[in-house]
């Protein structure tokens, strides 16, 4: 699927709860959980991303010539976020990732997740991924 | 319903912002301690000084000037009434608690601290109440210690006894704890205090809405308070001090106001309170919050207190409820002391309090969470933060109950 097709994905996914934000938020924790535990080597201080007001780690892994994420973090909506972005960009090239445009944030009704000093670690979530795709890029 | 001398349904018309949906819900305000919601009578009060009043004080002879003077002088009045201060001179008006303290510390503090002097502050500190104190002992060589604490949030009175001695020149504390809610036994602080010729500084930032307060009864020395905490306007706050004390202190800022004569040779300096209000004041704000006191006043700080123990008592036998169904270990209390304002910290096992608050706010209920600038009282329990629900006179049991219902939910998704 390219990276359109999933955010339209969960754009509809998140669209079933209207405007019950609540039930989003416990969708969202829900898909936080199902990501894949991250190898425990992996989550150190290096991969903490900064800016956020709860701990995010990433984990960049490149592979013939596509990026992949292990991330968690220790509260549970910021996971779901992360998780998100995984699903979205994880197997992609860099080239797809960088010039790829996320609406889902808002099309999902949490752009006050973003910007927002309650978890400006979101926008230092994607800078970090779009940073990754960055450095493979030049690596090639 | 709770039993109140109050007439919350007419308390709660007078304040606009209630009235609003967050998230598609009816807007929870427990948010309290961080920040009072405004009346009417103070928003329209700075409305009616900005639409007809508005002049600089203190200054020109003209109708508007003598006008504004006069009703930002009337504030000073109040303020002297609400805490019965013996003169309106010992009233200063500062942005909040955060410069009343700073004031105090940087020119009371630079006069008389010299090395190896004690300033004594309390493990519940509120950042503004540690950091300016930690930035003149720097500089003159002063040394803080802190009192002890119980684990349910109570000051050891015995631990503080022990720490007061001939070297002990200032002692600094809040009276309540915006993060545990405790009142502190400050009558009992102060004495022992000035059994050591130390004077006591305190941090009413908490105290100011629920607790009736007696400057002269207590011998408070100096005493912070902030308007916005009070319904009043934000960025406006109040440091009481004696009159024999603030006129040996040195001016803490320059300029306009503060001054008697300038030449380039020498300027002497104005009287109090005029010598510590450098500049054109916060005119509009200052007569504004005429009208919180006013408010509360007319409430009744006996009435105001009342009925938030009954929200408090409320709020923590549902808490009690939750931890009937869940396990104890479900929900901590955080701060359980006796004698409390009405504020209920509280942490859930297993859940962060960041996901808890945004939980909460999809579902229209503002609480606190985080470390509520007191990193240190966070390290003595050993956590990063807490939930805080903090309550004020316009929130109802009814509104408690959609909290409680909505930490239930949270517990039932384990
Ligand atoms: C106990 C206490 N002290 C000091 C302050 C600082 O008050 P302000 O920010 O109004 O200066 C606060 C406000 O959060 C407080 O709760």
């Amino acid at each position: 699927m390219t990276i359109t097709e999933i955010q339209d994905d969960i754009i509809a996914d998140f669209s079933l709860f209207e405007d019950d934000m609540e039930s989003k938020l416990f969708y969202l924790m829900d898909l936080g959980k199902r990501l894949p535990p991250m190898t425990p080597a992996h989550q150190t201080e290096e991969y903490i991303v900064k800016g956020c007001q709860s701990k995010v780690w990433l984990f960049p892994v490149f592979e013939e010539g596509k990026l992949f994420f292990e991330a968690d973090s220790n509260t549970e909506i910021t996971k779901g976020l992360v998780s998100l972005l995984v699903k979205i960009w994880g197997g992609k090239t860099p080239e797809e990732i960088m010039s790829s445009e996320l609406y889902f944030i808002e099309k999902i009704g949490m752009s006050h997740m973003i910007g927002s000093q309650r978890s400006n670690g979101f926008s230092s979530m994607i800078k970090q991924m779009k940073m990754y795709a960055f450095a493979l890029n030049k690596a090639q | 319903m709770s039993s109140t001398l109050l007439d919350i349904d007419s308390i709660r018309k007078q304040f606009p912002i209630l009235h609003q949906k967050v998230n598609g819900k009816d807007l929870v305000y427990f948010d309290n301690a961080a920040t009072t919601q405004k009346p009417l009578t103070v928003i329209d009060a700075l409305n009616t000084y900005y639409s007809l009043h508005n002049a600089n004080i203190h200054r020109g002879a003209h109708t508007l000037a003598d006008r504004s003077t006069g009703l930002f002088e009337a504030t000073r009045k109040s303020v002297q009434a609400f805490i019965n201060a013996n003169e309106s001179e010992e009233i200063i008006f500062t942005k909040g608690v955060t410069e009343s303290i700073n004031l105090v510390a940087q020119s009371y503090g630079r006069k008389y601290l010299t090395a190896g002097d004690e300033i004594i502050l309390s493990q519940m500190e509120h950042h503004s109440n540690i950091v300016p104190w930690q930035m003149i002992a720097e500089e003159t060589g002063a040394v803080i210690k802190v009192i002890d604490m119980h684990f349910n949030g109570e000051l050891d009175m015995q631990h503080y006894q022990s720490l007061l001695s001939v070297r002990t020149k200032i002692v600094s504390c809040v009276w309540a704890s915006n993060a545990l809610g405790t009142i502190n036994p400050i009558k009992d602080i102060i004495d022992l205090a000035h059994q050591f010729n130390a004077v006591v500084m305190i941090d009413g930032a908490q105290a100011g809405s629920h607790i009736e307060i007696d400057v002269q009864d207590l011998a408070i020395d100096f005493l912070a308070l902030s308007s916005h905490k009070l319904y009043g306007p934000t960025g406006l706050g109040v440091l009481y001090g004696k009159r024999k004390l603030l006129e040996t202190m040195p001016p803490y800022q320059g300029g306009g106001e503060m001054i008697k004569e300038v030449s380039f040779e020498k300027t002497t300096y104005n009287s109090i309170p005029f010598k510590f209000e450098a500049g054109t004041p916060n005119i509009g704000d200052v007569i504004a919050f005429n009208e919180a006191i006013k408010y509360v006043t007319v409430l009744g700080k006996d009435a105001i207190a009342q009925y938030e123990q009954s929200l408090l008592t409320h709020f923590v036998n549902g808490l009690y409820a939750l931890q009937n169904t869940f396990g104890e270990k479900a929900i901590s209390f955080i701060g359980t002391a006796k004698n409390k304002v009405a504020v209920q910290s509280f942490v859930m096992e297993n859940k962060h309090h960041f996901d808890i608050g945004l939980m909460l706010d999809a579902k229209g209920i503002a609480v606190r969470t985080g470390h509520h600038c007191t990193q240190p009282l966070m390290q003595f329990y050993g956590i990063e933060g807490t939930v805080r629900a903090s309550f004020a006179f316009y929130n109802t049991v009814e509104e408690i109950d959609i909290l409680l219902e909505s930490l239930k939910k949270m517990l039932e998704r384990g």
